[in-house]
């Protein structure tokens, strides 16, 4: 044991003897591995960075809440077989929602339903168009989770008696009130005056592909009175114990094909969606983007490890002499094996740290310019890039290492 | 070699009838056809031959460099013919000291780290590497050269290096494969001197070498001739230990 540690301390002088030594030549060497470990390191901080996004936009649609819909959260090929399907209604909430009542030890909560299109919403000479105008009723703060900047949701008096009031997004309020507050104010939306009473706080992008902030919510009879044409209606269910989610579901399979009245052999013309159900569609292709883009960078890496492998070589060659000596000397074959080894180890993690290092400014460098592009840096990455430097190494060098510890020590010593 | 009984010093090489056969693309090329050779304990050996006798092969069996196609050689009682590559590194390590033509010491590494280096092989600690190191140095006339590089050394304090190196691990032979072979003749008379004095302390060598006038200051020496043994002087095993008898007593004392 003792006399291991010995030959690696002498293992590790050799090698940095040997870096120092050819200064240039273990450079450029060390060049492949850094732009591997940069082309891996920045995929993996975009990956991840994807991963983080991927989840917070998930949480948006709570964990504890069905959905109501025509369509299925998922690709479908018969699409024709939903298209016919009769629209989900708003008022279906209040037989779901009596039915839960009468129904013991229910695993459902409450139904909400909502309905939305897309709208103008003006103030004064500004005007934010595509906003997603929703119609819903006060419950909805049972199955959607958000704060208010400003102001309050809408009571449960204005709910049904259909006030002209509405809770706006954070990119609605910044957009039409850029200095000064919403609350009180009234925007227009289709010619329709709407007093502000809140302001919900920021709620970030989905996926990065549209703002959740651009919405404004409202009580839905008065949604049902100015915008009635033309709206998608869901119905929002909250789960009382999510861990039994599929009971739910199942539940409330039932519940909706009494409300429709459905015959035992007709199928459901509706589709409960989760979050999970959207998640799982999605997954695969987060997956695929993640694979093919490690794999792509993971090639630049494994250039610059036949780039160490071929160094290693060229360095057995030209100390053949010097290794016959050193097993003249007594050297065994594992002490050959392991200067080898730890030679293009090393090089392959100082390598590996320039590597890092750069990664670490590109990112907060990206992650200054473009705030909003998911980047992130941790600690586990660090540790990983480091791994992968030193399997690097290993790879890299074992061909060479295992040929030199090999080396006839007569034939070594008479090598020219 | 029945002259060798009686003599008072320990056997530390048996070789018995070794053959060693090289297979050259279709050609088998016999490079030793049973040799068979006693080395005594403070011996002072020459090995001589001209180029294709066998004498770098049999040098290379006795220095555990190489094992034997057939026969039977014994180091110190052990059996080393039949060793793995690694139970021979341990011999060469602890029993045998290297000079080489060509010195071979590491470019990079000063004095001190390339006498050390048998030392690291042999599991020692850095403390008593070093000191060890820099007494055989010191004993080898370069006290103050132990943070030289090689480059930084003339040829003959480079052999004087290789031959502290060899020293370092108190080997039980010191072999040498042309040791004044890349010195000028002055140079090479100082190591020669240096050797004596090595085999006064009581000390093996072997001399491998060519040269005739190299090879006189051994008291024994074994001609090599087309893979057999062609003479051995080997009368003088065992009688010449005492220096008074010497006949190159007077011409070492010249180099003191």
């Amino acid at each position: 044991m003792k006399r291991f540690a010995y030959e690696l301390s002498e293992s590790w002088k050799i090698a940095v003897a040997q870096m120092r030594s050819n200064k240039t030549r273990s450079t450029l060497t060390a060049l492949g591995v850094i732009i591997g470990i940069v082309a891996v390191t920045l995929m993996g901080t975009a990956i991840s960075g994807i991963q983080v996004g991927f989840d917070k936009s998930m949480a948006i649609f709570g964990d504890d809440v069905l959905y109501v819909s025509q369509w299925p959260w998922k690709p479908v090929d018969d699409w024709w077989n939903y298209r016919d399907r009769k629209k989900i209604k708003t008022e279906y909430a209040e037989p779901i929602n009596r039915i839960i009542a009468a129904t013991p030890n229910s695993n459902l909560v409450i139904a909400v339903p909502t309905s939305s299109l897309l709208r103008s919403v003006k103030y004064g000479q500004s005007e934010v168009s595509n906003v997603l105008i929703r119609g819903t009723v006060s419950d909805y703060l049972i199955t959607s989770t958000f704060d208010f900047s400003e102001g309050r949701f809408f009571n449960e008096i204005e709910s049904r008696g259909g006030a002209n009031v509405c809770v706006i997004g954070y990119d609605v309020a910044d957009a039409l009130f850029p200095s000064e507050s919403p609350i009180e104010k009234s925007v227009l939306i289709n010619g329709q005056p709407f007093r502000v009473i809140g302001v919900i706080s920021r709620q970030g992008t989905f996926l990065g592909l549209f703002s959740l902030d651009s919405i404004v919510v409202m009580p839905l009879p008065a949604f049902q009175k100015y915008f009635s044409a033309k709206s998608d209606s869901d119905i929002l269910v909250k789960v009382k114990d999510k861990t039994r989610l599929a009971e739910a579901k199942d539940e409330l399979t039932g519940v909706m094909r009494r409300v429709r009245g459905l015959a035992p052999e007709q199928k459901d013309d509706f589709s409960i969606n989760e979050q999970q159900a959207l998640k799982s569609t999605l997954d695969p292709i987060k997956n695929s983007i993640a694979i093919a883009g490690l794999f792509v960078t993971g090639l630049s890496l494994f250039v610059g490890a036949i780039g160490i492998m071929n160094i290693t070589f060229v360095s057995v060659k030209e100390r053949t002499r010097e290794i016959g000596t050193r097993k003249a000397l007594g050297a065994r074959r594992r002490t050959i094996l392991l200067q080898f080894l730890i030679e293009s180890t090393s090089l392959c993690l100082l390598g590996g740290l320039i590597g890092l290092g750069i990664a670490y400014v590109m990112c907060s460098g990206i992650g200054k310019a473009f705030p909003s592009f998911p980047v992130r840096f941790s600690l586990d990455l660090v540790l990983v890039s480091m791994a992968v430097s030193i399997f690097t190494g290993l790879f890299s060098g074992f061909a060479p290492a295992w040929s030199a510890s090999r080396l006839d020590p007569v034939a070594a010593l008479r090598y020219e | 070699m029945s002259s060798v009984t009686g003599s008072a010093e320990p056997i530390i090489i048996d070789i018995e009838n070794i053959t060693k056969d090289y297979v050259m693309g279709e050609e088998t090329v016999h490079a030793l056809r049973g040799v068979s050779l006693q080395i005594r304990s403070n011996e002072y050996l020459a090995i001589m031959g001209p180029s294709g006798s066998g004498k770098s092969t049999l040098m290379n069996m006795l220095g555990c460099l190489d094992t034997p196609s057939s026969g039977r050689y014994e180091f110190n009682g052990r059996d080393v013919s039949a060793m793995s590559d690694d139970e021979l590194a341990a011999i060469r390590n602890r029993e045998i000291g290297f000079v080489f033509q060509t010195f071979n010491l590491l470019p990079r590494a000063d004095s001190l780290r390339n006498v050390e280096l048998p030392l690291v092989y042999a599991g020692i600690d850095s403390e008593t590497r070093w000191e060890r190191a820099a007494t055989v140095l010191r004993e080898v006339g370069l006290g103050d050269r132990l943070h030289h590089k090689p480059n930084e050394l003339s040829g003959g304090q480079r052999q004087r290096v290789a031959i502290a190196r060899a020293l370092v691990n108190d080997p039980s032979i010191i072999l040498a494969d042309e040791p004044t072979g890349n010195l000028d003749s002055k140079t090479g008379e100082e190591i020669m001197a240096l050797f004596e004095n090595l085999y006064r302390r009581g000390h093996t060598i072997i001399l491998v070498t060519h040269e005739a006038d190299i090879a006189q200051h051994a008291r024994r020496t074994v001609r090599l001739r087309d893979g057999l043994i062609e003479s051995d002087d080997g009368d003088f095993n065992g009688i010449d230990v005492s220096p008074i008898e010497d006949p190159l007593e007077a011409d070492v004392t010249a180099y003191k």
